[in-house]
């Protein structure tokens, strides 16, 4: 173990006063007592406490003066044979959105979907889920979605604007959408066009993926973009392409990734992972070894690449850059056909250099295979820019909009807004009132994907099938349905759909089967190639030098995991949630480097005053970035592993605030600073001027809520990491470590009975564990979400996370160690740990939280009076306390106003809480709340096997009747939860098998947490310095 | 929100049901997790049923769950009294196997009765049990009818016991109030002797206090008023919000008495989800019509209400008529009903979670336990005050099936102790040993 330093704020790392101050104290806050020499010297305490009493004199007799009310139990009146009130059905379904494709099941009670599940029978995603996956449950029940079509804003019937627009479709008709992935949908497509003489249809993706599409074109003849196996990767180099966070198919790629970085310790072999980005990213976060250029360099670093891989000398100017291409070459080469490089550029030059470099590597046919293309990203910028200029020329009659928005994401959306005015009839299908919508005449609503029939094929040969969990909530329609109505078909896109698939996989058995399983997958396995033609790179490879060299800062956008490129963002659940890499929430902001703050925002972090007044303080400095005439005022986040001259802001924020609440005030839109270079929508920006100014905007970050630090316990002990070369070198380490730690009390053995004063209790039954192994855990934050959903953890809002009041009951510290330029991170998710010997259960004065026989730590809400002592008392700081009505349990429905957030109230929205989990109380004011184990799934899943008297499955075999909502969520099966008391079950196993690297954290403080952690091992070689610095 | 609600702080999210949205998810196809949950219920549900060793006790049983709900063993109901049943068959009991089996294909091999049975009763035909029931099963029902006896009238028994504990109460009450008249008659007799006492002593004597101003009389009044007033109070407050003996009217006169009682109707054939989860659920309109298609009038014993009117049983029923948008005598359109708005009887506060299942399935309880004698009840009322005491009191004194059911095969160290004796088999293990009052298992 290396005595490396881990720090997640710069105050820790300093070991600044305020730190010092921060971590002694569980509260950030004071006390509400408004009196500063104590409560009864306060104003008029007496008055106040005669109106109280008073006051709650009068409630009670009114209350008890009036009659309990009467309360009806309506059953159906034709009850469907499948549905049994209080039992869950699920049915499998499929989330399209924004190019991410995941099949899913969802779980429908009482007729309302309220959980969305990877659906494990997929062979794409395998079970895997992501943070806006496990959200889209709730946009289902989004107050601000469009509710019936319109005629210039005007409620219309569908039979009027049916009429309407059959009379105004003359001319060139345009059909403008996402990528399109239905199979069934392209049809109905072309028979529209064949229909419509003159008639096209353009594909338009708010993050373009031209660059990859037209490369391939370039290189291998075919506009398509290959499968990547990066399960068979032993080396991986990835030059900006976020794949485990928002790259082409990062659920995929999270599954594959993880398979490689599985450790088994009898042989401890890894994949290889090296990264070179401009801005921290998700997946940056996870390589081995990291490496920072400007965002201009892509190419060059590409080039150098490709030039170091045929043993040619490189021309790098940056030395620590020029080392780490060198050391990816040498590491590519060893593993030739075993390794594979991604780009994130949407520069068709680069994406050909790529290519160059892959077929260097024999990557083609190996690790990229050819028979499996991708479709969920088919848009050429050019076609879309020609559109624009048609429209503007006013070639474009009628203009057919679905899932595409580009007033809002297009670059130019000016002249895009120029050209909409001049199209004669323009209908949106778009199922939110955004940007495009608002400019629409004719606005046709769409069902949400939970409402919809439809077909995926995201990746051909793996069809993965929409079927609707809820009748409509709205006057709404599928889109298609307006096509087919058009084009003069007279069925519905419902019965087209299954005549489409019924001729294809055998009649009604086989629909109901496909619609059951909710996938087909191709059994084919084999990796087909494709033939490489090298002619295009020689004009690539001078392009590239040519380029325009970049000014002193760049600009990179990029997008965030939770909101992509926007289209989700009204979902409050992604909003609130905490960044994986900034930790901050509710807000978009520029990225700056630690370099860059001293000297653009006269923050030096090695000064300990500036740091913490920078850390402490919600306030950050507001900087203007000016490109092109365009500027934006944005504050400033300090984040490590950003390139010194780079900046950069997430997109998919300041949209219109006719969208809701969630969106209202939050963020800027940074879209119109992509430019359209070589005909391909560009993220970056070369040369953008910078500005301080003296406003100040507040951030909540919650960086640094879980941070604790007492005599006790340094929360900086609870994770541990380690090289690969030093776990080949000594494997026992962790073990050792741990023995002589706790050799006072008899060791790891002895430790639990030895240890303490208290008695040993038998732990009969059932014992419940859970194992999150840090090496596959990528710091997604599916899990978070899965969290919310499952539980009915409240939204409380962008003030409230400024007071410290967040709510997540499992967060994801991040770690940086090393570098403060460019530090290497660790994630590590943090829930209720449900320790044996819990320190929050012998100090509650109410017995409100105490243990059960089977190792939880219960918390019982409507015992607790919310004194906090527990979560005073528990050193990893995972008990949240309810300081407001955040879910609407209060008696007088208004009393909230203006005290919440207008997002939390939006949430108590009658509609909004169709999403609660009726298995679980909604808590009220003044009680602690936490992590509880998914306690309702493990009561059903011990219910089902009691009532088939058999034990309980957890994981043998692969079968389970209890997963928690985080295990399944997911996409790299970081996770494992079951029953430890179980010999076979996973979670011994996982146990068992990880011996040498399984940690608990702050184990010396005999606590004895029931979740355990396996270490994280770093694959580079650099064991033996730190040894020695050790 | 009323204000009687100040104290319940817990709210559960809308239990609204959504009759018409459930419509187009039948047409929906269920994920396999489901297909699989529901075909290990019917095996369950079969395995019920199917017991190896079959006798007249369980035909009983069978004939409950089976064969109730349309026939009556001494009265015509959806299909034929089955009283002497064997005897109109010819005796051939593989006659009777056939035709209860699979009753379509019996009448086609032409055999007379069947024929002219079937004509008789509308061309209703019968259920087939096909692989419901077994020959075994068959001849365990049929045993069951020919040694049927009608039952006797019940004297009603212990009405006498709970007078005697009333008369009780009532002759202590008598006995205090009489003792309290003569402590107070002797303390007033024994202070005017001795203010006579002390005149005859020539002691001047206090001006007499009248007792109703005696401070001493005072003090203990209070104190008493105290002592009673609280524990009233405190026995109101803790009864806030349970409504044992609650019996409110429902919209149609319901009597589980006749269904459940005289007509020996399985619970579970109208409370459908008592077996498979958390809500035993009231009976949708169709389930009600199953029957009700048929039986049209009512005939029974007389029903009177609480308040001793008498019932008209088929005005009830024209009741249900009303809601199902049935005219006898033509094809009823289920999808024409109106759900019946029941009042809720048993409502128990939204921060618990309580599974019929567990209970019925794995615990095997009756419904009786919580229920009362529900088979003798018109109208419904709620037998248990449904308290958390009343809850935990059962848990710890009930015990789970600890051999029999394999979940509990892990508790190794509790069947060992069984085994040698350190646990008392007698009192076996309960709810309690495995965790059944910790917080947890009904709070989340």
């Amino acid at each position: 173990m290396s005595d490396k330093k881990y720090w997640q704020s710069f105050g820790e790392l300093n070991n600044s006063e305020a730190y010092q101050q921060a971590a002694k104290d569980e509260f950030r806050e004071d006390l509400p007592l408004e009196a500063d020499n104590g409560f009864l010297e306060a104003k008029a305490p007496r008055r106040d406490f005669l109106k109280y009493l008073g006051f709650s004199t009068a409630a009670a007799a009114l209350a008890a003066s009036c009659e309990t009310p009467v309360r009806k139990a309506i059953p159906f009146a034709n009850k469907p044979e499948d549905i049994v009130p209080g039992i869950a059905n699920w049915y499998a379904t499929t989330y399209v959105q924004d190019g991410d494709v995941v099949s899913v099941i969802a779980k429908v009670r009482d007729g309302r979907p309220i959980k969305i599940e990877g659906n494990e029978l997929s062979a794409v995603t395998k079970g895997g889920t992501s943070a806006r996956v496990q959200a889209s449950v709730l946009d289902l029940y989004d107050t601000n979605r469009l509710r019936f079509p319109t005629i210039d804003g005007k409620e219309v019937t569908f039979e009027a604007i049916d009429k309407s627009i059959g009379e105004s479709l003359s001319g060139a008709v345009v059909i403008l959408t996402s990528s399109i992935v239905s199979p069934s949908t392209k049809e109905i497509i072309n028979q529209f066009i064949a229909k419509h003489p003159g008639s096209s249809h353009v594909v338009y993706d708010a993050v373009s993926y031209s660059g990859i599409l037209l490369a391939n074109q370039a290189s291998y003849g075919k506009k398509i973009i290959p499968s990547y196996r990066f399960d068979n990767a032993k080396v991986i180099v990835s030059l900006g392409a976020d794949f485990l966070g928002t790259w082409l198919s990062p659920v995929e790629f999270s599954k594959q990734y993880a398979a490689g970085k599985k450790i088994d310790e009898k042989k401890p072999v890894m994949s290889k992972h090296m990264h070179f980005e401009s801005v921290l990213s998700l997946t940056g976060s996870n390589a081995d070894e990291k490496y920072l250029h400007k965002p201009s360099e892509t190419g060059a670093v590409a080039l150098a690449l490709l030039s170091a891989i045929n043993g040619q000398a490189i021309n790098v100017g940056d030395n620590k850059l020029k080392a780490g291409i060198e050391k990816a070459a040498k590491e590519l080469s060893s593993h030739k056909g075993e390794s594979l490089v991604v780009c994130g550029s949407n520069d068709v030059n680069v994406q050909v250099v790529v290519n160059a470099i892959n077929e260097a590597l024999q990557s083609n046919g190996k690790t990229i295979d050819w028979s499996t293309p991708y479709t969920n990203y088919q848009g050429i910028d050019a076609d879309f820019a020609k559109l624009v200029d048609d429209m503007n020329a006013g070639k474009v009659g009628a203009l057919l909009i679905s899932g595409a928005n580009p007033v809002y994401t297009w670059y130019d959306a000016d002249n895009f807004k120029k050209g909409l005015a001049k199209v004669k009839t323009v209908v949106s299908f778009n199922s939110k009132n955004d940007e495009t919508t608002q400019l629409s005449k004719y606005v046709i609503p769409d069902h949400h994907y939970l409402e919809s029939w439809g077909d995926a094929e995201a990746k051909a040969g793996y069809i993965s099938f929409i079927q609707p969990t809820i009748n409509p909530l709205f006057k709404t329609r599928h889109w298609q349905d307006s096509l087919l109505k058009w084009s003069g078909i007279t069925t519905d896109y419902a019965t087209y759909i299954k005549n489409y698939w019924s001729g294809k996989v055998g009649g009604e058995t086989g629909w109901n089967k496909i619609l059951q399983e909710g996938v087909i997958n191709t059994l084919n396995n084999t990796i087909t190639s494709s033939s490489y033609s090298g002619t295009a790179l020689t004009g690539a490879m001078a392009a590239i030098l040519s380029a325009k060299k970049g000014g002193k800062i760049e600009l990179q956008l990029y997008q965030k995991v939770s909101i992509g490129a926007g289209q989700q963002a009204t979902n409050p659940w992604l909003q609130e949630l905490p960044d994986p890499i900034t930790r901050a929430t509710w807000d978009n902001y520029v990225i700056v480097s630690p370099a860059m703050a001293k000297t653009l925002l006269d923050i030096d972090l090695n000064n300990n005053g500036q740091a913490d007044s920078y850390e402490v303080n919600p306030p950050k400095k507001v900087v203007k970035v000016t490109v092109n005439g365009k500027s934006v005022s944005l504050p400033a986040l300090i984040i490590p592993g950003t390139q010194p001259d780079t900046i950069a802001i997430a997109v998919g924020y300041g949209r219109t605030d006719k969208l809701g609440k969630a969106v209202e005030g939050v963020g800027q839109n940074a879209f119109p600073f992509a430019n359209l270079t070589n005909g391909t929508v560009n993220f970056v920006n070369a040369d953008v001027t910078v500005e301080k100014t003296n406003d100040t905007y507040k951030i909540a970050v919650t960086q640094t809520h879980g941070g604790y630090d007492t005599k006790q316990g340094k929360r900086t002990e609870v994770m541990k990491e380690l090289t690969l070369a030093h776990f080949k070198e000594e494997p026992n380490e962790i073990i050792d470590d741990r023995e002589k730690e706790l050799a006072p009390y008899g060791g790891i053995e002895n430790f639990e009975k030895n240890g303490t004063i208290y008695p040993y209790f038998d732990k009969p039954g059932i014992k419940w564990g859970m194992s999150v192994d840090l090496n596959t855990c990528t710091g997604c934050a599916a899990c978070v979400v899965a969290c919310h959903a499952e539980n009915n953890v409240p939204v409380v809002g962008k003030p409230e996370v400024l007071r410290f009041h967040d709510m997540h009951w499992l967060r994801i510290d991040r770690y940086y160690s090393g570098d403060m330029e460019n530090p290497n991170v660790v994630f590590q998710p943090l829930m209720c740990q449900h320790c044996d010997n819990a320190p929050c259960e012998n100090v509650c004065p109410v017995a409100a939280t105490n243990h059960s026989s089977e190792g939880l730590n219960q918390m019982t809400y409507n015992r607790c009076i919310g004194t906090r002592y527990c979560a005073n008392n528990c050193p990893y700081k995972v008990r949240r306390f309810n300081w407001a009505d955040y879910t609407g349990a209060d008696s007088f429905p208004d009393n909230q106003k203006g005290i919440i957030s207008d997002v939390t109230l939006m949430m108590n929205d009658e509609l909004t809480r169709m999403v609660l989990n009726p298995d679980v109380t909604v808590r009220s004011r003044g009680v602690i709340e936490k992590c509880s184990f998914c306690v309702q799934r493990l009561q059903e899943g011990k219910l089902k096997a009691k009532k088939e008297s058999r034990p309980l499955k957890s994981g043998a075999n692969n079968e389970w009747d209890v997963k928690t909502a985080c295990q399944q969520a997911c996409p790299t099966d970081a996770i494992v939860f079951g029953n430890a008391n179980d010999k076979h079950s996973a979670i011994t196993i996982e146990r068992v098998e990880n011996k040498q690297r399984t940690f608990y954290s702050l184990e010396q403080l005999h606590v004895l947490p029931n979740v355990n952690y396996l270490a994280k091992v770093r694959n580079v070689e650099e064991a033996k310095e730190e040894k020695k610095e050790a | 929100m009323s204000f009687c609600q100040l104290h319940v702080i817990f709210l559960q999210p809308l239990m609204v049901i959504f009759p018409h949205k459930a419509q187009l998810i039948v047409n929906m196809i269920y994920h396999r997790r489901v297909a699989k949950t529901s075909i290990l219920s019917i095996v369950l549900f079969l395995s019920f049923i199917t017991v190896s060793k079959v006798n007249a006790q369980d035909g009983k049983a069978l004939f409950s769950a089976n064969c109730a709900t349309c026939h009556k063993i001494d009265q015509q109901l959806t299909g034929p009294a089955l009283l002497g049943v064997e005897d109109r068959w010819g005796g051939d009991r593989k006659k009777l196997h056939a035709w209860i089996k699979n009753s379509g294909a019996f009448l086609k091999t032409g055999d007379a009765y069947a024929n002219d049975l079937y004509n008789k009763f509308n061309k209703v035909s019968m259920n087939a049990f096909e692989g419901v029931l077994d020959d075994k099963q068959i001849d365990a029902v049929l045993d069951y009818i020919k040694g049927w006896k009608p039952p006797v009238a019940v004297v009603p028994t212990g009405g006498a016991a709970a007078q005697g504990e009333g008369d009780n109460s009532l002759l202590f009450g008598i006995l205090t109030l009489i003792l309290a008249i003569i402590a107070f008659t002797l303390m007033q007799v024994n202070s005017n002797l001795k203010k006579l006492s002390d005149d005859k002593e020539g002691i001047p004597a206090a001006e007499p206090v009248p007792f109703w101003k005696n401070r001493t009389y005072i003090a203990f009044l209070t104190v008493i008023l105290f002592v009673v007033g609280g524990y009233y109070t405190t026995k109101g407050a803790i009864g806030l919000g349970r409504h044992k003996d609650y019996q409110p009217v429902q919209p149609i006169y319901y009597s589980h008495k006749v269904h459940a009682g005289i007509n020996q109707i399985n619970c579970q054939y109208c409370h459908i989800g008592v077996y498979q989860g958390k809500q035993a659920t009231i009976p949708s309109v169709n389930i009600c019509m199953n029957c009700h298609m048929a039986i049209n009038e009512y005939k029974g014993e007389k029903i009177y209400t609480e308040e001793g009117e008498e019932v008209n049983g088929t005005e009830q029923i024209k009741k249900l008529y009303e809601y199902a948008s049935f005219t006898p005598g033509k094809p009823w359109d289920a999808s024409q009903a109106k759900p019946i708005a029941w009042t809720r009887i048993h409502n128990l506060p939204d921060h618990v979670y309580f599974n019929h299942s567990q209970h019925v399935v794995a615990g095997k309880q009756q419904c009786q336990t919580c229920h009362g004698e529900i088979t003798k009840m018109d109208e419904v009322k709620q037998f248990a005050d449904l308290s958390m005491g009343w809850c935990i009191n059962c848990h710890r004194s009930t015990q789970v099936n600890f051999k029999g059911n394999g979940f509990y095969s892990i508790y190794e160290k509790y069947h060992e102790d069984l085994k040698n004796g350190k646990i008392d088999s007698t009192k076996g293990i309960t709810v309690e040993k495995v965790g059944g009052t910790e917080c947890q298992k009904c709070h989340y």
